[in-house]
């Protein structure tokens, strides 16, 4: 055992697509001292690669899906391991073929070259096919096919060629952590494998189905599951057999049965995501000696495939008399959200996950993860959805996991509406006015684990006075409510209480926090105690990671406020970048403060019916906290609160800090004296979308990610502070480099009215942003102008959208065009700011 | 003509079969479940013997309800006829199991005739008895011959040829029916069941029989995995350079 190597860079467990891909990347960048680590044989170790179907159809409307997805499919063409079979989603319903519209807006923001066909197209590609049965497809000509094992293979032997250690048939018994710089850390030191231990600095989790149980040995978690996608290879079939190749006809998704049929050589592959949900845990998944098959090809289960396989029949008559040659219950990696794990676990410095990642975008995400770890955030795409530190512990637990994943499993082809909400596994984190909401008939949305109403059934008497109603055509109306409307034109003309429980609340305290906080953010968080700022987070390319709010709360203490679609990753990135002197400690106190916003023009004189304070702004300043007492009760103790006063929806008003326990008090007493001021409460479609979207508000993961920065964003302020912070070299050279190319605006839909003559309600989901010859805008550096945000603008009677525009096109009252459901509807380009009350005199008169 | 074939669940192969810790049952935990390979020929050669002159095809099987999976299978290639001796699923040794067997063949006869042949795999594929079918044709009072790999059937149906591998050559057998055979693999190629013979399979009427037979002679004391042998492969090179390597390595052996 000689050349055994005890002592490693880097350790990466795994040699499917994403270890291979991985360790090749790595190489690439110049990482040496790698170790490659499979229990299993190779080339096909037994896991999901070796058994995978090896197709890639390019279209998702998920950003990172389709781009790493388009990514991966050009890396193996350039290995010349990929064939352009083309692919077909076929419809059999009428939701299904407005569905393939959607799928055709999709391949024009992403580029991907795609067209509808009529049932006798589609026949004519796949003259098999029964035209009968199907009213039309989506075609997609560089649906590619790909050998993911010779793919794993090349890239391995890339970084055997510079070095890098390959340890087949040698199991990851245990993975040794020592402790971190500061309390309660912990970092990689060692992986122990059967054949013996490797000291290591990092070590990346890259085994697809036994991620968490790898995970767990390091007291980490990577939270998925194993899930059977079934399988049969049936034939052979003589049409297919006469093609002489590997594939020779088009892969044709039956998107309605959720079930595929992909050619292999003579026989048909159908594979199916139609069945039950059938979970394991990885203790349950045999051995490579027990395994049949592989350990990801466990026994098939007849009687869950046999509806599908009627429905395939049904669409190919030939299958019928095709033998079932070859059938399984392949394992695959499902999470609680449907998106992949990636980055650097948070429970332990330096161990990294690549894992939730199938074949069809495993080289793209391996690129993605080795230049994060190489860089600090990944170049090749913003990866946000996918990172590790996005999930709360709720969300990893197993319950969660299994819920969730038998939730989603049918989705694979499903027809999913971007506001869709989950149904099992809700109320998980509630605010302390969760049942006063109930009572009011809320609406609620779930923000990653907590409940926030979206709208209140309390307020539909507020329909009748603004004269609103349903939209047109369902699609439009899932998922919302003109009583949104109805709450936002309130809360302009009154006032309106919003529930900001679910802020993330974090404190950096000690006599390093400040200048810990400055080193965090663009902007100088250095100011007078009692001040708050708003600023941008940069990754090291200097990007966007966060945007949030810092409040400097004491000499020697700053709060940080983020939103809950971000907290994980925001507190991961603080605890993640802290001195190491032990100056400067984090606290999570998101459970003990409770906030509400109260804004509108009545707003002062509701707050005033309950706070003595001088609360004009000469008392409470935009942008101020104030600490106040609030007579809530009577005869009772007086609230302690602290206000800050700020707007996300452009009106006057005030975030309310209050202890998690005061909170119902204070909400009652603010509705008893707001009644008579027209105080309704408002949900998150005003908070987050109409009052936010007037006011040209951006919002991290949507108008802000790492691909874009402060510039370009419009939110770079004059002068660069003198501290230094992360992302602040990048920055500086970007502001050198003069104007931004891309500009973030805001723009109104000038005439929603489609080809039927059905007003239509862009809905956020990357509708792209064409130009009056319908050409697709994109920028030198392949950023697509898309719709980051769309949404209500009842106060100023437009559909709203936001977008990142060549600056040439950013001049207010230019022309362009939005597509959505594959039509294109007239806008205007309204400016980088606010569309509503544009010089803020509202907010701070 | 009417052929009855009896067959087995057993477990699939190719995966290593563990043992419970008491020894006393495999652990099926990471087990698919198939019909003994022996048998598959069995059902495959009386599919072929009905597609080509009619007739019905009946398989019967002992054990639990999942064996009603392999019944179906069966069902799934071309079988009529399913028949299951429902038992609690423990496995039973080889005397009662055909006893049951017996027991079934009588009251499947009495209700609809003879039949003219039943088939037994050689051996089934987990507890290797070789002795479940030679027992019923005892018991049946009828002809037996085991070990078979081709069957020929008169004009007439009245009598058949069986043949049996023996080192350099075949034995060849003539029996009158009603007659029994043992069958190994190599009888012929079983096909596997199309997709809509899965689908008519799962509307095949399980006709369920209760076991009426105490247990035989044969206890199971206590499983034990062989141990296994591990081999070791060196890599001698590639090519035409691996080629001196190899001559040593021939030489070690003393092959040369």
């Amino acid at each position: 055992m000689s050349d055994f190597p005890s002592n490693a860079k880097c350790v990466v467990i795994g040699a499917g697509i994403v270890g291979n891909c991985l360790v090749g990347h790595l190489t690439k960048l110049g990482w040496s001292d790698l170790v490659l680590v499979d229990k299993g044989p190779l080339p096909n170790p037994g896991g999901s690669t070796g058994h995978a179907s090896n197709f890639i159809f390019p279209v998702d409307h998920n950003k990172e899906m389709c781009l790493l997805g388009v990514q991966s499919a050009d890396q193996y063409r350039e290995l010349g391991l990929s064939v352009d079979s083309g692919g077909i989603e076929v419809a059999r319903t009428r939701q299904r073929m407005d569905e393939l519209q959607r799928r055709m807006t999709s391949a024009k923001a992403w580029g991907v070259e795609a067209r509808l066909l009529s049932p006798e197209e589609v026949a004519e590609l796949v003259p098999f096919v029964n035209s009968e049965v199907i009213l039309g497809g989506f075609y997609c000509p560089s649906v590619s096919v790909v050998d993911s094992l010779e793919t794993g293979t090349v890239m391995r032997r890339l970084a055997v060629d510079d070095g890098c250690r390959v340890l087949a048939n040698t199991e990851v018994l245990d993975i040794v952590t020592t402790p971190g710089p500061n309390p309660g850390e912990s970092r990689v030191s060692a992986v122990v494998t059967s054949a013996g231990v490797i000291e290591t600095e990092y070590a990346v989790i890259a085994c697809g189905v036994w991620s968490n149980r790898i995970a767990n040995m390091a007291g980490a978690s990577i939270p998925l599951v194993p899930a059977v996608h079934q399988m049969a290879d049936v034939g052979p079939i003589d049409v297919l057999a006469q093609t002489g190749n590997e594939i020779g006809y088009p892969i044709v998704r039956d998107m309605d049965t959720f079930c595929y049929e992909r050619q292999s050589a003579g026989s048909m592959e159908v594979g199916s995501y139609g069945h039950r949900p059938i979970l394991h845990h990885p203790d349950d998944i045999p051995s490579n000696e027990e395994a049949a098959l592989s350990p990801t090809e466990m026994p098939f289960t007849p009687d869950d495939f046999d509806p599908q396989m009627e429905q395939a029949i049904e669409l190919m008559d030939m299958l019928g008399d095709a033998e079932i040659k070859y059938a399984i219950n392949g394992l695959l990696s499902l999470t609680p959200d449907a998106m992949p794990c990636l980055g650097e676990v948070p429970e332990v410095r330096n161990l990294w996950a690549a894992a939730a990642v199938w074949v069809k975008e495993g080289p793209g995400m391996a690129q993605a993860v080795a230049e994060w770890m190489t860089f600090g955030y990944p170049r090749v795409i913003d990866v946000h959805g996918a990172d590790i530190a996005r999930f709360y512990p709720e969300e990893r637990s197993e319950e969660h996991i299994w819920a969730r994943a038998g939730e989603h499993f049918n989705k694979t082809y499903g027809i999913v509406h971007p506001a869709e909400q989950w149904e099992s596994r809700r109320n998980l984190r509630v605010g302390p006015y969760f049942s006063r909401q109930q009572e009011l008939g809320a609406f609620f949305f779930q923000a990653r684990t907590w409940e926030r109403p979206q709208w209140y059934e309390s307020n539909a008497d507020l329909l009748q006075r603004y004269d609103l109603g349903e939209r047109e055509v369902e699609w439009d109306n899932r998922w919302w409510s003109p009583i949104g409307n109805a709450e936002h034109l309130n809360l302009r003309e009154n006032c309106g209480l919003v529930d900001l429980s679910a802020f993330q609340i974090f404190e950096l305290n000690g006599p390093g926090a400040v200048a810990y906080a400055e080193r965090l953010a663009v902007n100088r968080v250095a100011v007078a105690v009692g001040r708050s700022v708003y600023t941008p987070w940069l990754t090291p390319d200097g990007g966007f990671h966060s945007d949030l709010t810092m409040m400097r709360t004491a000499e020697d203490r700053v709060r940080i406020v983020t939103g809950v679609f971000d907290g994980g990753r925001d507190s991961f990135w603080a605890r993640r970048h802290m001195p190491t002197d032990g100056s400067v400690t984090f606290t999570d106190i998101t459970g003990d403060i409770t906030t509400l916003g109260l804004w509108g023009p009545k707003a002062p004189a509701v707050l005033a019916a309950v706070c003595d304070a001088d609360l004009s702004q000469a008392g409470s300043p935009y942008g101020s906290l104030r600490e106040v007492e609030l007579d809530c009760v009577a005869g009772a103790a007086p609230v302690r609160a602290t206000l800050f006063r700020i707007s996300y929806v452009g009106d006057a008003g005030w975030e309310i800090y209050l202890s998690t326990a005061d909170g119902p008090a204070v909400w009652d007493a603010l509705m008893r004296v707001g009644a008579d001021f027209g105080l309704r409460p408002a949900g998150g479609a005003v908070y987050g979308t109409s009052g936010r979207l007037e006011k040209g508000y951006r919002l991290m993961g949507a108008e802000l990610e790492s691909e874009y920065n402060p510039l370009e964003a419009g939110l770079a302020r004059p002068r660069v502070k003198e501290a230094d912070f992360i992302g602040k070299e990048a920055y500086l050279k970007a502001r050198a480099a003069g104007e931004p190319e891309v500009r973030m605006c805001v723009l109104t839909v000038e005439d929603l009215h489609d080809s039927r003559g059905r007003e239509r309600y862009m809905q956020g989901g990357n509708e792209p942003i064409v130009t009056p010859d319908g050409e697709r805008i994109v920028d030198s550096h392949g950023r697509v102008s898309r719709v980051t945000s769309a949404g209500p603008g009842p106060s100023v009677g437009k559909h709203l959208l936001m977008a990142y525009l060549p600056a040439e096109l950013a001049s207010p009252g230019t022309r362009l065009g939005v597509v959505y459901m594959n039509e294109t509807f007239d806008v205007r380009v309204a400016g980088t700011g606010a569309v509503f009350d544009p010089d803020d005199s509202r907010m701070k008169e | 003509m009417r052929i009855l074939c009896c067959i087995k669940r057993v477990p699939a192969p190719g995966a290593r079969i563990n043992v419970s810790a008491d020894g006393s049952s495999v652990d099926a935990a990471h087990l698919g479940f198939t019909t003994s390979p022996h048998e598959e020929c069995a059902v495959e050669e009386a599919v072929r013997i009905t597609e080509r002159g009619g007739g019905e095809v009946t398989v019967l099987t002992v054990g639990g309800a999942e064996a009603g999976e392999q019944l179906r299978y069966a069902a799934s290639v071309g079988a009529h006829r399913g028949v299951l001796v429902l038992t609690d699923g423990s496995p039973w040794d080889p005397q009662r199991t055909a006893r049951a067997l017996t027991a079934a063949v009588e009251s499947l006869e009495a209700a609809d005739g003879a039949f003219d042949l039943i088939l037994f795999g050689n051996e089934s594929a987990d507890s290797g008895g070789f002795q479940v079918g030679v027992r019923v044709a005892c018991a049946l009072g009828r002809a037996v011959v085991n070990g078979i790999k081709g069957i020929e059937l008169s004009q007439g149906e009245a009598r058949l040829r069986a043949r049996r591998e023996i080192e350099g050559g075949f034995e060849v057998y003539e029996l009158g029916l009603p007659a029994v055979l043992g069958v190994k693999e190599g009888l012929n190629l079983p096909r596997y069941p199309t997709m809509r013979g899965r689908l008519a399979s799962k509307k095949l009427e399980i006709a369920t029989l209760a076991p009426d037979s105490s247990a035989g002679g044969q206890r199971l004391r206590r499983l034990h995995r062989p141990v296994e042998t591990v081999s070791d492969t060196a890599i001698l090179g590639q090519g035409a350079d691996a080629a001196a390597a190899a001559v040593d390595a021939i030489a070690e052996l003393g092959l040369v």
